[in-house]
């Protein structure tokens, strides 16, 4: 699971509501998935990443979008590589307000809820 | 670039496949490119030859870098219904615009093409001598040449009925190809990793057309299973999401839809679909989620939801239930311990789906899906609807004497404000859709009848 992923996730557990993100995240294991930088991509991507929630997540990760960061390559490359390099391979998405974990297997999310735990 | 530029007439020669899907297609890619339909025709029904105004060459070649409906692009010079009518339109077509691929340094040649009918090499030569008035300065090079001219035949679509004479015929200048070879190469029968329910290459792109997929857009796939959908947006430059309840189709796991083929590979799951094609760039993540009840953020951040609900045919429309509805229909997923629920009605599922395009699309953002139909209940007026969402087009395709499906593309024309503002408008609506919860045993009884019927005959 990436983290541009984990940063577009969020809890629908019953009564949550907006208090379900971000899911807080445990890693167990993370491998670095090198893939093909694309600046414009990464641009495109800037204005939709909720910060707080990423610097949650992450450990290396500059504070803000900066100013021109449309033109700026070390800024781009640095997000390139936080959003879409690490790879969450087993670990758990927890809800911050119920405590449900979500388990993460083989790099995939499992978010399933049972009917009572979901909103209707 | 004026309105006062008078616009140049090409013609387009359409492959004679998904009749229905085409006009949509090219117009939606026009639409993507900063063109329009323009046409003197409304529609062309069955015919291959389509006669369009677009602003620019460049416009011409980039939709021909999209679309797998149409064959070639030509600069069109002239047609008529007879010889004489064409010579005579050639004449007219401005002299200054043939000269720059004419003139004395250039190479060319002319090609013959009959449609529903075969010429021989000598009427073939005919003709072409019969266009020496054209004011050609360039070397005739058969083999590579600059410049390639086409006149086109059109004897009508009837094998069994060719006229003596074409009802059109056309010369243009050939500017390029369609994307129809994506179909042959990116073949559901040479994929690695394919379900019961695959889509067919040339539908896949077709449906990434209409939905207006560019590069470095997101699309997701809420029923994504194997991930077909997800590679022809791919391989247009889109990144690509998927979720799906089956954990098992997810992870690649369990029994192989392949004849001769009992277990899945470790080489078969979305990611290695889209390594397959060289695509795997693109890949963002897949998820096992309930389509019903999505996990993703508040906002607006896809570009395009293109899917394949399931209809409960060859695989069960299905959501995540209750502890207490566990005895009959019910199966637990093994992984998550959640109860599956197999009794998700189809009009539920598509309130859902066009609820959450709504919720989750960019504005100008497109929802492409397929709708199961009952063929002999079937009205215009059951296609679902949201107040957010435009129908740009609704495609039918034949699945059975009874049954069909329809490839339904909409847009997102207005801003989602409040989930609970629209649950009542819907219900009423949705209410006409409501009939085809059914459509699993619709579907059967066509089925079973004629079985009976068999058996009965075969018993006399």
């Amino acid at each position: 699971m990436k983290l541009l992923t984990h940063n577009l996730l969020s809890s629908h557990v019953r009564g949550v509501g907006s208090r379900g993100f971000p899911l807080r995240l445990q890693a167990t294991e993370v491998r670095i998935n090198p893939v093909e930088f694309n600046p414009d991509f990464v641009a495109r991507m800037i204005p939709k990443v909720e910060w707080a929630a990423l610097l949650e997540a992450a450990d290396t990760v500059p504070k803000g979008p900066i100013e021109g960061y449309e033109h700026d390559e070390k800024f781009l490359r640095q997000m390139h590589h936080v959003l879409l390099e690490v790879d969450v391979l087993e670990g758990t998405l927890q809800c911050p307000e119920s405590g449900r974990l979500f388990p993460i297997s083989r790099g995939i999310p499992n978010m399933l809820l049972s009917d009572e735990e979901t909103e209707t | 670039m004026a309105m006062s530029c008078p616009l140049n007439r090409y013609l387009l020669l359409m492959a004679q496949e998904h009749l229905e899907f085409r006009l949509p297609e090219i117009k939606s890619l026009l639409s993507l490119f900063g063109g329009q339909f323009i046409s003197s025709q409304e529609t062309y029904g069955k015919s291959p030859f389509w006669i369009l105004s677009i602003p620019s060459e460049d416009i011409a070649r980039n939709l021909m870098k999209r679309t797998v409906c149409a064959k070639s692009i030509f600069e069109l010079w002239g047609h008529g219904k007879s010889p004489e009518e064409l010579y005579s339109s050639l004449k007219n077509y401005p002299v200054e615009k043939m000269v720059p691929f004419l003139h004395s340094d250039s190479t060319y040649k002319i090609k013959i093409h009959t449609f529903n009918k075969t010429l021989t090499q000598e009427e073939k030569v005919k003709r072409i001598d019969a266009l020496e008035f054209l004011p050609f300065e360039g070397k005739v090079n058969l083999k590579k040449p600059q410049h390639i001219f086409s006149v086109l035949e059109d004897y009508g679509l009837d094998p069994n009925c060719i006229p003596e004479n074409p009802h059109n015929i056309y010369f243009g200048r050939w500017i390029a190809d369609g994307q129809r070879e994506l179909i042959e190469s990116y073949s559901v029968k040479k994929r690695h990793f394919i379900g019961n329910t695959s889509m067919d290459a040339g539908l896949s792109f077709i449906m990434a057309n209409h939905g207006k997929v560019k590069e470095n857009d997101i699309v997701f796939d809420p029923f994504v299973g194997t991930g077909g959908l997800l590679i022809a947006s791919a391989h247009f430059g889109a990144y690509v999401y998927g979720t799906d309840i089956d954990y098992n189709t997810v992870h690649g796991l369990g029994k192989a839809s392949r004849k001769n083929q009992k277990w899945r590979g470790p080489d078969e799951n979305i990611r290695a679909n889209l390594r397959q094609y060289g695509l795997e760039k693109y890949y963002l993540d897949v998820l096992v989620s309930d389509a019903s009840k999505p996990s993703w953020r508040k906002g607006t951040y896809f570009d395009a939801i293109i899917t394949d609900p399931p209809y409960g045919i060859r695989e069960s429309t299905r959501k995540t239930g209750s502890q207490k509805e566990i005895p009959k229909g019910m199966e637990k997923c093994p992984e998550s311990h959640v109860p599956v629920s197999l009794s998700y009605h189809l009009s539920d599922m598509f309130f859902d789906l066009l609820n959450f395009a709504a919720e989750t699309l960019v504005l100008g953002g497109r929802l492409v899906y397929w709708l199961p139909v009952y063929t002999p209940e079937y009205t215009e007026e059951m296609v679902p609807w949201h107040p957010c969402l435009r129908l740009i087009s609704n495609c039918e395709q034949k699945l059975s004497s009874h049954t069909s499906r329809r490839l339904i593309t909409m847009e997102k024309v207005k801003k989602f404000e409040n989930r609970d503002e629209y649950s009542h408008l819907l219900s009423d609506h949705f209410l006409l859709y409501k009939g085809h919860n059914s459509f699993r045993e619709k579907y059967f009884s066509g089925v079973t009848k004629r079985i009976a019927k068999e058996e009965k005959s075969s018993q006399e």
